[in-house]
């Protein structure tokens, strides 16, 4: 532990760790001292001068060093004949500081009368109202009336976009350089900046598309006036007309902290609707972060094509029925098909969703898999990661490799963590088969082709001289893996590779050490620890099969090969949000609830079990995913299911009660509640932080695997991998209509040396066959990726599941456009 | 003072020549340093000249050398040419018809902090100053004089030039340094000094062209020699950009501690037309108005006086009023001037000086009331203290000193 500081606030004796600024000194004894630049999570700069208070520092005599002292033996303190700033100036022993003297609160009038000079009197329109810091400071310490002429008053533009997410107020806005600082240090996207100067200097973006960052609405939250608003929240609702209803990120397996802001309203006829996600504040999690996808895609529960009746096949036609109707014609088929029985569920589905699923396989004694083309979960819950574990902890000495993981696209926050402790000075290795945006960052960077990641893997622990010694010796070992470029054979080799070094090494079994999946949904580790794995011959179980109970999957959809396997099975019963190509399909459709609308709990790739609340009241006519097994239950005559979320979790987790998953613990910097000035609009967090889940013991130990076969490329073919795209047409993001702009325009991504061997530029159709089928997409030049390989982005229209041979790769001719 | 230092042009024509100037014994002085002295035996001749920096700040030089860290490397030099400040023009004419005395004068200062790249930072006005300065550089550096291996010794000097853009706060040395790295010129937080971590975050010492200009001299002379001109206090000549209502407007150099007097009346030439001498801006647009009274014309310029009277010396570039001039005139062209040049990064001076430059354009076109001038003084003690760089503190003192001393000025501006 660092050196104690000792001072006085105020005449209040605080003890703070040497180095901590004036400002967080006083927020942690529960004394505000107004600020606009500061942030605690953004390096000092004193610009506002919003902070400026007192300082006395014991003197000192110059010639001999000696304390100078008061007549009573106290130590004499100097105050200096200015005020300072207390967010550049850090503590001292025996400080003295004073922010509550008439000096100090008229040069806070003074700042807020500048401030306020040109800032607009926007409040009756200005979405910040009611939680602006400006305002709350204002009251506070500012003059009632403004001496400035109004006519006077700078004018700015409005209203002006930074691309198609964030509005921009240039009148509103007080340059206090948050969203810039934001962006360049925390965030590595410095596409906005400063232009001009004086009067004029003002917020400009420099990227096309505009505010080009999937972490742009971070800035919103923590711009202290209306000058940055989400175009999603805007002239939406007034802060204190929302309810915050706390949530997890339902998009990827880092389990967010939010909250959903809710407002029943006349003008969605009197529903209950989310106006906007905040961040909640969870310092092991994602502290008070979001990407843009979290943050913005929520409207999909709201869209009209949401199912809200069960559907019955009769006489061919897919028909409305009643539930009654349509459970009992399911439960008939389930009883019917027996053990033949094969159920896929959705790693978007909570623990309790999939331990319902897993019931009714338990008791028909049929098989269930997670529909999931990325392998490893069985070793993820024996070496992941365990009580205690929070990457904010690593720094020098700990390790962390990421391999096979293009992390900012498959999960942003994990990338910023693991920026963020490589820049605290943990030892980063990444290796991939292409560049990604972490490989700046790392100390070690190793390059292999697709198809070689257990070798790599095998080598860095092995032969790689800079490598080996550091992997063996590392005081802490974590190991990100995912699936760029890999389907569920490779990934499932990987994670057994790396499983089987880490037991090797000594690095699993305590805190801090151990394997994290970059799994594709949020809930695919709650699915391998309750032992819902992937099918690696998928395929075949479903031809075998009498019948399919899909849970939230579309295999029709994905890809031309279920799609025919799909066809061929008796029947098929589908649990879904809306009318899918599996769902079109179907015997029995049944109209489930969206993530917003129901509880549960997910487990994070962290191995973190988190509370999931519900935002909305659910959809007319739907039913939870888990409402419909336990009635499915029911019907085929088992016990129903119990109703409350405790009795549900204590039978996914008997190890833990839920009510541990809701305790809080002070969090530093505490941002959030009443004080929306120190660190911006993201909640307290009240709800619960979540709990690890211990580690699962087993006999079985990871063995050396082989490595999977190389694909086999015929003469002509070039190698087509899968990758993950942040913005792809996912389901959940083809209903959002906000991030259509960011989506990815096709699904096929080559070299630039590829392209022109092929006589493609940006933009055209390129057509190759896959695995026998046909596919044509928009191509995508890029740089950033091995010459003889094409990129195929999941749900973006391809299937792609496993690296492949693509034939026929053609380009659309220039010939067919015509002569000029 | 017959034997001019720094102004040497003046005597000797053509010394913007290489030729010439080595003629009149230029760079033997830099030859005796690199071979002959120690970078600390450098240091400390110019810590005991008592030189102090030209630039306006008047901090001792030697002392500012001494800061930097000897366990941090590489070190920098930073000239700074960014004479932006109204009045002020010495450094341009040292550039023009003296370049190679100042030149020198900066490898004698790479080589006492042991620098091995320097720079110069042009205001983007002298883009043409920079093209000769460039063209000099090679010029030394095909003659040995710059480069690698300095007269057979290991010691290496490459000289960088870098050209602004136009701003007058890139002569703060903090926001020019992040002009030269690329990014706005807003200046730094200090601490940390650049003594420490200043250009690429390593140790830098940063002088004015007429600081370096002194140099060759010291290193020549000797730091006796130095001080036998100006006072204890305030030692060497120093050049007194002279303008506004005189009659021998120019650079001129003097002993610290000549009078305003003697600048005014004895170089100068007196007031236009002869009419009555009003008051005394001694540092440019950023000064404190001296009201000119017999009192005042006999103070020394130099540091210490100045500042004494609340007037601080700065760059010295003297400007004259007379009663022709109208201080509410004056005053609304340096607010205006502070208002154009402010970089906007701290709240006081960027919406104070905006604020300010209303008011004086208000009271100046007669379109104010008597509650404008009290606002305006109010307006600019707000700003007081507040500010984050120095641009923002003196831009107020125009307006402070002269409500103080010529409040009439600016209530003949108001409608009658």
């Amino acid at each position: 532990m660092g050196k104690q500081i000792t001072l006085k606030i105020d005449g209040r004796p605080v003890c703070v760790p040497e180095g901590v600024l004036i400002v967080d000194a006083a927020k942690q004894a529960g004394i505000i001292i107004p600020v606009f630049c500061h942030h605690p999570k953004l390096e000092p700069v004193g610009m506002c001068r919003m902070c400026l208070v007192d300082i006395g520092r014991p003197q000192v005599d110059r010639a001999t060093g000696a304390p100078v002292l008061n007549d009573d033996g106290t130590p004499k303190i100097g105050f200096g004949p200015k005020l300072e700033t207390a967010c550049t100036t850090p503590v001292s022993e025996g400080m003295v500081v004073w922010g509550a003297t008439e000096k100090v609160m008229a040069a806070r009038k003074d700042v807020l009368e500048f401030l306020l000079t040109s800032h607009p009197l926007d409040c009756p329109v200005c979405d910040k109202g009611g939680e602006c810091p400006l305002q709350n400071q204002t009251m506070a310490f500012g003059p009632a009336t403004s001496r400035f002429i109004l006519d006077e008053k700078n004018h700015a533009a409005k209203h002006s976009p930074l691309g198609e997410l964030i509005f921009l107020d240039r009148e509103r806005c007080i340059q206090c350089a948050r969203c810039v600082r934001f962006q360049d240090q925390v965030v590595d996207d410095p596409v906005i900046g400063f232009y001009q100067r004086g009067r004029n200097l003002e917020i400009n973006t420099l990227s096309e598309p505009g505010f080009d960052s999937i972490f742009s609405g971070n800035t919103t939250d923590i711009c202290p006036v209306g000058a940055l608003t989400t175009t999603d929240f805007h002239f939406g609702a007034r802060p204190w007309e929302l309810t915050h209803k706390p949530s997890i990120c339902s998009q990827c397996p880092v389990g967010c902290n939010l909250t959903y802001d809710v407002r029943r309203e006349a003008k969605s006829n009197g529903k209950t609707v989310i106006k906007r996600v905040m961040p909640r504040q969870n310092e092991e999690v994602n502290e008070i972060w979001l990407c843009d996808k979290g943050r913005f895609t929520y409207t999909y529960a709201e869209s009209p094509e949401r199912l809200h009746q069960p559907l019955l096949r009769k006489d061919g036609d897919l028909v409305s029925v009643s539930w009654k109707e349509a459970l009992n014609a399911a439960s008939e088929k389930i009883r019917a098909a027996g053990n033949n029985l094969v159920t896929l569920a959705s790693g978007r589905l909570t623990n309790e969703d999939l331990y319902a699923a897993k019931t009714l396989a338990g008791v028909t004694n049929s098989k269930l898999a997670l529909y999931s083309n990325m392998g490893g979960g069985e070793w993820a819950t024996r070496v992941g990661l365990s009580a205690g574990s929070n990457l904010g902890d690593l720094k020098k000495g700990s390790v962390i490799l990421v391999i096979g993981s293009n992390l900012h696209q498959e999960a942003p926050l994990w990338w910023l963590r693991v920026k963020q402790a490589a820049q605290r000075g943990t030892t980063l290795i990444v290796a991939n088969a292409r560049k990604t945006r972490l490989d700046k960052f790392a100390s070690f960077q190793r390059r292999y082709n697709y198809g070689e990641e257990v070798e790599t893997l095998r080598s860095l622990f092995k032969d790689d001289k800079e490598t080996a010694d550091l992997l063996a010796n590392a005081e802490n070992l974590v190991i990100f893996y995912g699936s760029d470029g890999m389907g569920l054979s490779h990934t499932s080799a990987l994670a057994e590779t790396c499983a089987e070094q880490l037991v090797k090494t000594r690095h699993f079994g305590r805190t801090n050490n151990g394997l994290v999946p970059v799994w594709q949904h949020a809930n695919d580790q709650g699915a391998a620890e309750l032992g819902v794995l992937p099918d690696a011959n998928l395929v075949n179980t479903i031809n075998n099969a009498m019948g399919l109970y899909l849970v939230g999957v579309d295999p029709v959809g994905d890809d031309p090969l279920l799609k025919d396997a799909v066809q061929r099975a008796g029947f098929v019963i589908v649990q879904e949000l809306f009318l899918t190509e599996t769902a079109k399909l179907a015997d029995v459709v049944f109209p489930a609830q969206a993530a917003v609308e129901r509880s549960g709990t997910y487990v994070s790739g962290e191995r973190r079990v988190q509370y999931v609340g519900a935002a909305v009241p659910a959809l007319e006519g739907t039913k939870p995913d888990k409402g419909i097994l336990s009635e499915i239950l029911e019907g085929i005559g088992q016990p129903a299911l119990p109703a409350t979320d405790k009795e549900w979790f204590a039978l996914a987790f008997p190890a833990i009660e839920l009510a541990k998953l809701r305790e809080v613990k002070e969090q530093v910097p505490a941002i959030g509640g009443r004080d929306a000035s120190y660190g911006g609009t993201a909640s307290k967090n009240t709800f619960g932080l979540g709990v690890h889940l211990p580690l699962v013991s087993s006999q079985n130990v990871p063995a050396r695997c082989a490595a999977p076969a190389k694909t086999k490329l015929n003469n002509g073919d070039l190698l087509a991998v899968p990758i993950t795209c942040l913005y792809d047409h996912g389901q959940l993001m083809d209903y959002t209509p906000l991030l259509e702009k960011r989506m990815e325009p096709g699904g096929i991504a080559i070299h630039p040396a590829q392209a022109l061997k092929l006589d493609i530029t940006d933009g055209q159709t390129l057509k190759i066959k896959l695995n026998g089928e046909d596919f044509s997409s928009v191509v995508k030049i890029n740089l950033e990726q091995p010459e003889d390989v094409l990129l195929i982005a999941r749900s973006c229209g391809i299937p792609s599941s496993a690296p492949t041979g693509a034939e026929n790769i053609a380009s659309e001719s220039i010939k067919e456009r015509g002569a000029l | 003072m017959s034997d001019l230092i720094l102004l040497r042009h003046r005597d000797i024509p053509g010394l913007n020549q290489l030729k010439t100037y080595i003629a009149n014994g230029g760079f033997e002085t830099w030859k005796n340093v690199v071979t002959a002295l120690k970078p600390d035996d450098v240091l400390n001749e110019v810590k005991n000249s008592g030189l102090r920096g030209r630039g306006g700040a008047g901090f001792p030089t030697g002392v500012k050398w001494s800061f930097l860290p000897k366990t941090i490397w590489p070190h920098y030099v930073v000239c700074n040419a960014d004479e932006s400040e109204p009045g002020t023009f010495k450094d341009r004419e040292l550039m023009e018809f003296n370049p190679y005395q100042f030149l020198e004068g900066m490898m004698i200062a790479s080589y006492a902090v042991e620098a091995h790249d320097a720079y110069i930072y042009f205001r983007g006005e002298f883009a043409e100053i920079e093209r000769k300065i460039d063209e000099r550089i090679d010029e030394l550096t095909s003659k040995g004089y710059l480069g690698d291996n300095l007269f057979g010794t290991s010691y290496s000097l490459r000289i960088h030039t870098h050209l602004g853009a136009g701003a007058y706060i890139c002569g703060e040395e903090t926001a020019l340094l992040e002009s030269i790295e690329g990014r706005m010129g807003q200046p730094r937080l200090r601490p940390p000094f650049p003594a420490v971590a200043g250009l690429f975050d390593k140790p830098t010492v940063i002088n004015n062209v007429e600081t370096l200009a002194n140099l060759p001299y010291i290193l020549a002379k000797g730091a006796e020699c130095f001080r036998e001109n100006g006072t204890p206090k305030s030692p060497g000549t120093k050049i007194f950009s002279l303008s506004g209502r005189v009659k021998n407007p120019g650079n001129y150099e003097l002993p610290l501690g000549s009078t305003f007097r003697e600048l005014i009346f004895k170089h100068g030439g007196g007031i236009l037309n002869d009419a009555k001498i009003k008051a005394i801006m001694p540092a440019g647009a950023s000064s404190t108005l001296i009201p000119a009274t017999e009192e005042m014309l006999d103070i020394p310029m130099e540091y210490e006086a100045t500042s004494a009277v609340g007037a601080p010396l700065g760059s010295a570039s003297v400007i004259v009023l007379d009663e022709t001039v109208n201080v509410s005139r004056l005053v609304n062209s340096t607010v205006h001037f502070f208002k154009h040049e402010s970089c906007g990064k701290c709240t006081p001076c960027r919406e104070g000086t905006y604020w300010m430059s209303h008011i004086t354009e208000r009271i100046e076109s007669g379109k104010a009331s008597k509650e404008d001038i009290d606002l305006l003084q109010t307006v600019a003690s707000q700003m007081q203290n507040k500010c984050f760089c120095a641009l923002g503190e003196f831009s107020i003192m125009a307006v402070l000193s002269g409500i103080t001393h010529f409040r009439a000025d600016f209530e003949a501006r108001l409608e009658k």
